[in-house]
């Protein structure tokens, strides 16, 4: 996926300026950087859910189709159906034929260990739950890409870490992932390459072990180092 | 003979609003009363059915169609955004307090005579009951499916637009996910359509055995006022222990669905 100088505005206000980038295929790919920087936007505007003011997103292999890629959202939405139920209507969405949609929602749930979660209502899950189900959903549409807005910012530690083992997971089958995050630590934990945004720019792209120990901004050297920016 | 404390209403019944003279020959006991129309529920009385039933059966005719109708129109009003909407919203939200009458009466030009629909000739038949109702539920299911389908898609227009379903085809996920709500709307609308008496009246003449329903029986057993109105007194009863039923299903739905859906 290439994003080509995608820009955004609310009213006179730029949110995000002519940032471009190449995901190649595989590997985790965090996008930083202080709260308004763009980071939720980038990926809404990758997936399709904005349209960019200017610029546009382009696909390797030509045109994105639905379910090719898919989103995990900060605040998992369950539908008002039990966790099983959840999945199969995302693969109904994408035109999985109804034959398949029960044994790959299933497989979902049990690659995730969410079996015994199969009948439960998911809105009645807890927070942690409800997003490794999200994780289940989106992994079952068999993404190439899988876009993730800060998935664990709302979870505690103990559903944090099931989330990034999941995530990890994922990574190792080989799907292509960019997340937003704002936990430093996770990002070190879990990605390749780090892309920074500050007011809607993209100010660093850089390999993850860079970017944390010689990033070569002045406000990205400030942001790892703890400081506020803006 | 007993009798409630204060409940002896003979004196008034020689009123002279009340034509009938035997009326005003006893005195009336609200318990004598009450044990009639016990009777007649009791005792599968013919006639007294055949009222409920008609009435049932018109109710719930014009609130499936207005359920058809309004479920899918709601939602597209909740869904589409075009110029003049918010009036479109405040019309269909006053249309739920459209008084039972001017629906009656707008029905009634339409199929009379010499109306637009004269002549399919279904003025006074159950047919234009079962229309002057639907007309009138129509705007409570459109409006309350406007504003829950409005709330829900707030909520999931995110994830319906990730995996494809946007505009019109997040209806059908809609509306399923909003099921034990929206059940509250077909409920509200049905309570209205038989408790009216307004519109029936008009477009169904009240012709005994054939449109006769137990709103309209009342009004007219009142009016004869051939008391103690056993009749009229049993199908009120049966109307209330019906809102009570409507109640406790809408009760019961709102808890379902917490429970089942979240």
């Amino acid at each position: 996926m290439t994003a080509e100088s995608l820009s955004y505005a609310a009213g006179s206000k730029t949110l995000l300026d002519r940032v471009s980038f190449v995901l190649p295929a595989g590997g985790l790919t965090a996008l930083v950087g202080p709260n308004g920087s763009g980071k939720s936007l980038t990926l809404r505007l990758c997936h399709g859910l904005l349209t960019p003011i200017a610029g546009e997103v382009a696909w390797a292999n030509g045109k994105a189709g639905i379910g090719r890629h898919a989103m995990v959202f900060q605040k998992p939405v369950m539908l008002r159906r039990s966790a099983l139920a959840n999945i199969r209507h995302a693969l109904s969405a994408i035109g999985v034929p109804y034959r398949e949609r029960g044994p790959r929602s299933e497989r979902a749930l049990d690659r995730f260990g969410l079996t015994a979660l199969a009948e439960r209502p998911a809105r009645l899950l807890s927070g942690g739950e409800q997003q490794r189900l999200a994780i289940a959903r989106a992994w079952a549409m068999e993404p190439e890409l899988l876009f993730l807005d800060e998935p664990t910012s709302q979870l505690d530690p103990g559903a944090t870490r099931q989330i990034e083992a999941m995530i990890s997971a994922l990574k190792a089958e080989g799907v292509t992932l960019l997340m937003a995050s704002h936990d430093m630590g996770q990002v070190r934990r879990l990605a390749d390459r780090v892309l920074f945004l500050n007011r809607g720019r993209l100010v660093e792209d850089a390999p993850v072990d860079r970017f944390f120990d010689a990033p070569s901004s002045p406000d990205a050297r400030a942001f790892v180092s703890g400081d506020l920016v803006w | 003979m007993v009798s409630i404390a204060g409940l002896r209403i003979g004196a008034t019944v020689s009123s002279p609003f009340l034509p009938n003279p035997l009326a005003s020959a006893h005195s009336l006991d609200i318990s004598d009363a009450f044990l009639a129309a016990a009777r007649l529920i009791l005792g599968a009385d013919t006639a007294f059915f055949g009222i409920v039933r008609l009435s049932l059966t018109v109710t719930l005719a014009a609130v499936t169609a207005a359920a058809v109708i309004g479920l899918p129109l709601g939602a597209l009003l909740a869904l589409s955004r075009f110029p003049g909407r918010p009036a479109v919203i405040v019309l269909v939200n006053g249309l739920m307090g459209l008084p039972p009458v001017v629906a009656g009466l707008v029905v009634f030009l339409l199929l009379s005579r010499s109306g637009p629909l004269g002549s399919l000739g279904l003025l006074f038949s159950p047919m234009a009951m079962i229309t002057a109702q639907t007309i009138l539920v129509l705007p409570i299911i459109v409006a309350i499916t406007r504003q829950l389908v409005e709330d829900l898609h707030g909520e999931y227009r995110e994830h319906l637009a990730s995996v494809g379903l946007s505009g019109i085809r997040a209806i059908p996920t809609l509306l399923w996910d909003g099921r034990f709500a929206l059940t509250t709307a077909v409920l509200a609308g049905f309570g209205r359509a038989s408790a009216e008496v307004g519109a029936v009246l008009i477009v169904g003449g009240n012709i005994a055995g054939y449109t006769r329903t137990m709103t309209t029986s009342i009004a007219l057993e009142t009016s004869k006022g051939d008391l103690p109105l056993p009749l009229a007194l049993g199908l009120g009863i049966v109307l209330i222990l019906l809102t009570l039923a409507i109640n406790a299903l809408t009760y019961g739905a709102s808890r379902f669905g917490a429970r089942f859906a979240g």
